[in-house]
């Protein structure tokens, strides 16, 4: 059983009335059959009506659903293999990320995402999803364990952020996430990112420097939560479905301001709706990917990720004295 | 005792107010220490580089100031100096505040990018400026950064960055964020290179911009007590409800957690940054 959204209560309500009819048919032996088809015909123009109009805030919910598909999930969908590596090899092994090493169609791969809990204790253990350096150190190793035996590395971003604490701060959360951004950009393997849930700020790009990034059609990637930048800017953490709108933190959103490559389509309703069918969307957006990237060199791979992080931005006024482009 | 056994928790935490700014009285003739609290004339403090004379609290330098106190005079030539950022999400009154401060700093953005000479060695230097929009990175601090970078490579001189700002540049959203990555990205170029990279960070470092250039350089300096971290104390407070230390996040308590090469006062900077440049072979004359 599903736990429901509050927007999706018109569907629910008359799916639930379908069902009935259907077995005060069966019981009574009366044949309504007419009337449910006219009601499922008005079920389908109700759902497509709602999933496929989401508003930015409806797209948080369904992004921050507490079903909804983690790495692990997907990593069980789409690789073979997969052989869980821990630890940083310099402080502890951060359970609110996770990587090791799998196969992807007979592929060696590398695949690190951030992790979720799917309750309560499992969160606390994972910090829900919330990494301190050793996760980003972890994953960075990872990384470069990559490169040594030349296979791609696929990333799941799911995060609200890194983990905004002391003991985060006194081991270096800002070198972390900063070391791994710069390595990042010069890996000399193919790297995918694909945000799966929410994609929250630096925490989030620290997986994401990436020489694709995909976003599942539902999934947030943004610099502040909708709570944050409400809270700073208007001083009310309550216009935050306002913020969702303004901040333009959706994967329609993205496609548009040109920093993502793919938008994956997700099941009506939500990821959470079929898991399965859903992995398949990813699959066939992931397997393009790789085909495309695998014919890289190495040196076309670094150049390629260079040039897509230096054209974005928007700026204006030219100087005479430039730092003159090099390439 | 019976209430022995209820332990009373604080269910709240504790926000200290926000660090003071000076105080400028009459005019901006005199200037207000917000440390020591003493009054001294503006152009004795600006004299001594905004370090006060009776506790040596080191206040906000803006970007000119910095560069004049470092940069051999007439050896200065800015880049991109007209680079400022659009509006790319149309936010509500951006437009205004980027106009506003460009009026009251005379800047077109929040970071000062050029070369120039220091004690006869050649550098790329770039220098924020809190008072435009706290420092922020937006696309156009991004894009001035990484030019001066880009320019670094071209030329084969060091690059010298003084950070100072509150982080990612909330108004511009994602496009903020992914300068994080564009100037690290950049910045692995000139490492590959073997050039030298010297990070100052200044009073705040704090966010996207701690997150990203600021912590990578291959040395990392920062000025007493200045405020330097990833996320804001008043959040990490909500967030663990404790009480953190005093020194917490300050240039003393990275140095401490193995977070910072060296605290250098102000006083000493020039000839820290001329004696790292001439280890290095940079210098000409």
């Amino acid at each position: 059983m599903h736990s429901y959204l509050p927007f999706e209560k018109p569907v629910i309500e008359l799916r639930e009335k379908i069902n009935e009819l259907k077995s005060f048919t069966e019981e009574k032996d009366i044949d309504l059959s007419g009337e449910i088809t006219n009601l499922e015909d008005r079920l389908k123009q109700l759902e497509d009506d709602i999933y496929g109009n989401l508003t930015p805030w409806q797209r948080v919910q369904i992004a921050r659903h507490g079903e909804r598909p983690t790495t692990y999930d997907y990593i069980n969908q789409l690789f073979t293999d997969f052989l869980e590596l821990h630890g940083d090899r310099l402080y502890g092994d951060d359970e609110a990320i996770v990587g090791g090493i799998a196969k992807y169609k007979g592929q060696p791969v590398t695949v690190i995402g951030h992790q979720r809990g799917k309750d309560t204790k499992e969160n606390i253990r994972r910090n829900f999803g919330m990494p301190h350096p050793e996760g980003y150190r972890k994953a960075l190793r990872l990384m470069k364990q990559a490169e040594k035996f030349s296979r791609p590395v696929i990333c799941f971003i799911d995060t609200k952020g890194a983990y905004p604490g002391k003991a985060a701060e006194e081991r270096g959360q800002s070198e972390a996430i900063a070391r791994n951004l710069l390595e990042m950009a010069g890996l000399r393997v193919p790297i995918i990112s694909i945000v799966i849930g929410e994609g929250g700020s630096g925490g989030a790009l620290a997986l994401g420097v990436g020489n694709q990034i995909h976003m599942l059609e539902n999934s947030t990637y943004s610099v502040i939560s909708p709570e944050g930048a409400a809270a700073l800017l208007w001083k009310d953490a309550s216009y935050a479905k306002q913020a969702a709108q303004t901040m333009r933190i959706t994967a329609p959103d993205l496609k548009e301001l040109g920093i993502i490559d793919e938008m994956i389509k997700e099941v009506k309703g939500g990821a959470h709706k079929n898991l399965e069918k859903q992995a398949s969307y990813m699959d066939d957006v992931l397997e393009r990917s790789l085909h495309t990237l695998w014919q890289r060199t190495a040196e076309e791979l670094i150049t390629e990720r260079y040039e897509k992080y230096k054209q974005i931005g928007e700026v204006t006024g030219e100087s005479v004295v430039t730092g003159e482009r090099e390439n | 005792m019976l209430k022995d056994f209820f332990n009373k928790k604080r269910k709240y935490a504790k926000i200290p107010s926000e660090r003071q700014q000076p105080v400028k009285m009459n005019d901006g003739v005199m200037t207000k220490c917000p440390e020591c609290k003493s009054i001294v004339y503006t152009k004795e403090l600006k004299k001594h580089d905004m370090v006060c004379i009776s506790c040596g609290h080191h206040l906000p330098m803006t970007a000119y100031e910095r560069i004049n106190s470092l940069i051999e005079e007439g050896t200065f030539v800015e880049f991109n100096a007209e680079i400022t950022s659009r509006d790319p999400l149309s936010f509500p009154e951006y437009e205004q505040k980027l106009e506003k401060d460009r009026q009251k700093t005379k800047l077109n953005e929040a970071v000062v990018t050029g070369e120039g000479y220091i004690e006869g060695c050649p550098v790329v230097i770039g220098v924020m400026d809190q008072r435009f929009r706290m420092g922020s990175m937006g696309s156009a601090v991004g894009e001035k950064i990484t030019r001066a970078i880009e320019h670094a490579l071209l030329k084969q001189r060091p690059f010298i960055m003084f950070s100072a700002s509150g982080g990612a540049r909330m108004q511009e959203g994602v496009l903020s964020l992914m300068q994080m990555a564009k100037t690290s990205a950049a910045l692995k170029r000139l490492d590959e290179a073997g050039l030298l990279f010297v990070s100052v960070m200044t009073h705040p470092t704090t966010g996207g911009v701690s997150a990203s250039f600021a912590s990578l350089g291959d040395y990392n300096l920062a000025e007493p007590a200045a405020l330097i971290g990833f996320a804001g104390r008043r959040i990490i407070e909500q967030t663990i409800r404790q009480e953190l230390p005093e020194d917490f996040q300050t240039a003393e308590f990275l140095l401490k957690h193995g977070q910072l090469d060296k605290v250098v006062p102000r006083q000493e900077m020039k000839e820290t940054l001329a004696s790292i440049l001439d280890i290095h072979g940079y210098k000409e004359k």
